[in-house]
């Protein structure tokens, strides 16, 4: 159980307290309403860059990292498909160091060219290293362009293209700024050994001032249901063939979503799960196989990839994915399976409850998704869920129509 | 009004207390130590066996790692996939680690479940069965996965630089090969296994929220015979053989867009004076967002999307090594630019306020990490293992609180040479 205080100020930011005595230390977390889905199809990975420009300093402090550092903290930020966030680690008794630096990049940055110039090759040497000089490191470019054809999930966070980042101009990232990083859409943590009380007073003195903004409202193009099954050959210089399928699934709010979660694990969760059993060490198709799901905000894809036994045909290493699907939708789901992956699901989620900075990212997630106490009642969804709800979503997720394919080859 | 151009007045490194807290130490009745640090916050444990098993004392490429890896996988009792559901049904994980010396499994499960789950870590540990199919489909798997990451620019520099500094042949410069996965027999596993995975060279790390009657269970499961035996390792130090060569440029992928550059030397190791001042050297060159080579070459130049430097851990000897991955037509650039800031702090002491900063951030990461028992216990199995103790930990915290800046350029004029670097581009 998860203990926590909440309060709105004026202007609309609304505060979480997450008290642990405990701890010598204080995160204090900064969620942003924006991810990559809300750019403009022209101007892919803006939200990601605009990452990169929060450490540029801002309107009053020309350097964010370095008054940090000297308070003994560490900071990072991630961007998603779905949000933003920022967050900084530090000694408690440093506390209003965060307090200082982060209402002030909240107010305004500092926009400077200089720093745009340098960011774009950054976050350019980003894009090389993980998704061009990688291999098979365009798979999920693609991928994501064959199941979406309305729903702004059809880029990655990193962006579509290259030249989308390097065109980027400050005029752009100034609308960006005070269209999306408002207090009014923005979810501020503070967690570890702090009290309420402080967190009151120094959210009232550092943010208090900062004008409200406008409520951003977001209104997506939403993915039609798919309607025949779609497919793509890659031949790349890749030493060995994998198979790629993805299939829809539902939105992080949908009751559904926890027993297409279990229905993952049922797949691909561990070694003794059944992809890893039957296709790696029976039939030796695989190499290596996993099947997990993207855990987004609207309707996500549930995934299986693997790499091909070199000599295995990519339609056998296919059917044989396609008779443990078979086998799942046709038959059952015994007792004690059903029970493994929730267990699973349990231990997995107080291990992640142990580190203090896992506790304010997901107080923020969870305000975001409408309700922080959400977290403290997140397992009861999973223990709510049977096996025939299992199969169900297992008929229905896995039906030839649902599905992209990509056969990734090895060539020259 | 806030005054936004005022910093806060904050409380300095100099001044927190950082205390590492005490462990306890049992004894199973067969001798193995156990060390413990207790925490009630969580419902969640951690169990660590460790035994010197390390490719130090392999006599063949590629043998301590596969023994470790594939006693997980079937036992006398149970084949691998019993082994893993009977884990898995719990929720636990059970890693298994091969590092150059040391060679681990740790098992982390909810606190309620260990009664359970300690019986199938006992068979994994003294009842291994390495059957002939798992080694083959072990060797197949990993053959696979060293073709992808050869194409990974930076995997294959960092075969090549550690090399270079230890030579082919010394543990800390082997790399694996298809060959060597290969001729890998299950034969000389088992007597691999039967040698290093003895009781008397077990030692028991263990942290989180524990059962009240945990020393018990252990001595039933782990602490009532003398498994496997005795054996004692001879740990003889090892040749070392570095490259004469010191430039190397590699091509790997012809049309690759980046090169992974490494520049590396050798140091010596954590029982010599200057490791623990290296550390803060290393740090303000390279061992931090806010360090030099991220300043100059991301920051300022955008040449890379991280670039840093690191102290190896090892035990006979260290190297420093700085790693990045650049944009391929600016490789070059950037083995100028991490030259001339080597050479900055051999010619300029470091500044009053940047080395105050970087005390004040040690300090705060170190009082950072040590939040909570598995980290704690992880600090100490870093002292115990390597025949260290507290003092060497606070001793450590001085040197980062009261290294003066002439110290460091002086230590920068000794180790920061260019002519002791190699120098490798892989693209």
């Amino acid at each position: 159980m998860i203990h926590f205080n909440r309060f709105t100020l004026e202007n609309g930011l609304r505060v979480i307290v997450h008290e642990d005595t405990t701890t010598p230390m204080a995160v204090v977390n900064v969620l942003y309403d924006v991810g990559a889905r809300d750019e403009d199809p022209a101007q892919t990975g803006f939200a990601h860059l605009f990452e990169h420009l929060m450490f540029g300093g801002s309107v009053n402090i020309p350097e964010y990292d370095e008054p940090l550092q000297m308070a003994g903290g560490e900071n990072n930020a991630y961007t998603t498909n779905d949000l933003t966030n920022y967050y900084i680690e530090l000694p408690a008794e440093n506390l209003e160091t965060a307090f200082w630096l982060e209402s002030d990049r909240m107010l305004s940055l500092a926009f400077s060219e200089k720093s745009l110039d340098v960011q774009r090759k950054v976050v350019s040497e980003e894009f090389k290293e993980h998704y061009i000089n990688k291999p098979y490191g365009d798979v999920w470019h693609k991928m994501r362009e064959l199941a979406y054809s309305r729903h702004p999930y059809r880029w990655m966070t990193i962006g579509k293209d290259l030249s989308h980042i390097e065109q980027a101009k400050l005029e752009d990232v100034k609308s960006f700024f005070f269209r999306h990083y408002r207090p009014v859409n923005a979810i501020l943590v503070v967690a570890g050994n702090v009290t309420t009380e402080q967190v009151k007073a120094l959210a009232e003195k550092w943010f208090g001032d900062i004008p409200s903004g406008e409520r951003y409202i977001r209104n997506l193009p939403q993915e039609p249901q798919q309607a025949d099954a779609h497919f793509l050959e890659i031949k790349g210089k890749v030493p060995l063939d994998a198979l790629y399928k993805a299939y829809h699934m539902y939105p992080r709010k949908d009751q559904r979503y926890y027993a297409a979660d279990l229905l993952s694990d049922v797949l691909g969760g561990g070694g003794s799960s059944r992809l890893h059993q039957v296709l790696v060490k029976e039939k030796k198709l695989f190499s290596n196989i996993e099947c997990y799901h993207f855990g987004s905000v609207d309707a996500g894809l549930l995934v299986i990839e693997g790499k091909l036994v070199k000599g295995v045909k990519m339609k056998d290493a296919e059917k044989g994915i396609q008779e443990e699907l078979e086998k799942l939708q046709q038959g059952e789901i015994p007792g004690r399976e059903l029970q493994k992956v929730k267990n699973r699901v349990e231990s997995m989620l107080a291990f992640e409850d142990m580190s203090l900075l896992n506790r304010a990212n997901n107080l923020a997630f969870y305000e975001l998704m409408g309700d922080a106490a959400l977290m403290n009642t997140e397992f009861d969804n999973y223990e709510r869920v049977t096996t025939a709800d299992i199969l169900q979503e297992a008929r229905i997720i896995f039906n030839e129509q649902n599905s992209n394919t990509i056969h990734y080859y090895a060539g020259n | 009004m806030v005054n936004r151009s005022q910093a806060p007045i904050i409380k300095d490194a100099v001044d927190f207390d950082i205390l590492l807290k005490p462990y306890e130490l049992f004894r199973l009745d067969n001798g193995i130590p156990v060390y413990v640090v207790r925490s009630g916050e969580q419902e969640t444990l951690q169990l660590e066996l460790v035994f010197p098993a390390g490719s130090w004392y392999e006599s063949e490429s590629l043998i301590a790692s596969a023994t470790n890896f594939l006693m997980k996988n079937g036992t006398g009792k149970h084949s691998a996939l019993e082994i893993n559901e009977m884990v898995e049904y719990y929720g636990a994980y059970l890693n298994r680690n091969c590092y150059h010396e040391n060679a681990t499994y740790t098992l982390h499960c909810l606190t309620k479940h260990t009664t359970e789950l300690l019986p199938v870590l006992q068979e994994v540990i003294l009842d291994p069965a390495f059957p002939e199919e798992e080694l083959s489909i072990f060797v197949q798997n990993m053959k696979q996965k060293l073709a992808v990451n050869l194409q990974k620019c930076d995997f294959v520099a960092n075969r090549h630089i550690d090399k270079y500094l230890f030579g082919e042949f010394h543990p800390y410069g082997r790399v694996s090969s298809m060959m060597a996965y290969d001729a890998l027999q299950t034969e000389s596993l088992k007597a691999f296994y039967q040698k290093h995975y003895t009781y008397n060279n077990c030692r028991i790390f263990l942290a989180g929220n524990l059962p009240d009657n945990i020393i018990p269970l252990l001595n039933q499961y782990f602490g009532n015979s003398k498994w496997n035996g005795e054996s004692h390792m001879l740990r003889p130090e090892l040749p070392v053989l570095p490259a004469e060569e010191k430039k190397y440029r590699i091509f790997n992928d012809e049309n690759g867009v980046q090169g992974a550059v490494r520049m590396a030397r050798p140091f010596p190791n954590r029982y010599h004076p200057d490791f623990g001042r290296m550390l803060v050297l290393n740090t303000i060159f390279g061992g931090y967002f806010g360090s030099r080579l991220m300043s100059n070459i991301r920051e300022e130049k955008g040449y890379t999307y991280g670039i840093h430097s690191q102290l190896y851990n090892f035990r006979q000897v260290s190297a420093i090594n700085i790693q990045t991955e650049a944009g391929r037509d600016v490789c070059e650039a950037t083995v100028t630019e991490v030259y001339k800031e080597l050479e900055r702090l051999q010619r300029e002491p470091v500044p009053e306020e940047e080395l105050h900063l970087v005390r004040n951030f040690m300090i705060g990461s170190i009082l950072g990490d040590l939040d909570g028992a598995f980290q704690v216990i992880q600090r100490w199995k870093n002292l115990i293992l390597n025949d260290l103790d507290e003092n060497y930990f606070y001793n450590n915290i001085r040197t980062i609180k009261t290294i003066t800046a002439a110290e460091l350029q002086q230590l920068a004029q000794q180790y920061y040479n260019r002519e002791d670097f190699y120098e490798l581009i892989v693209i």
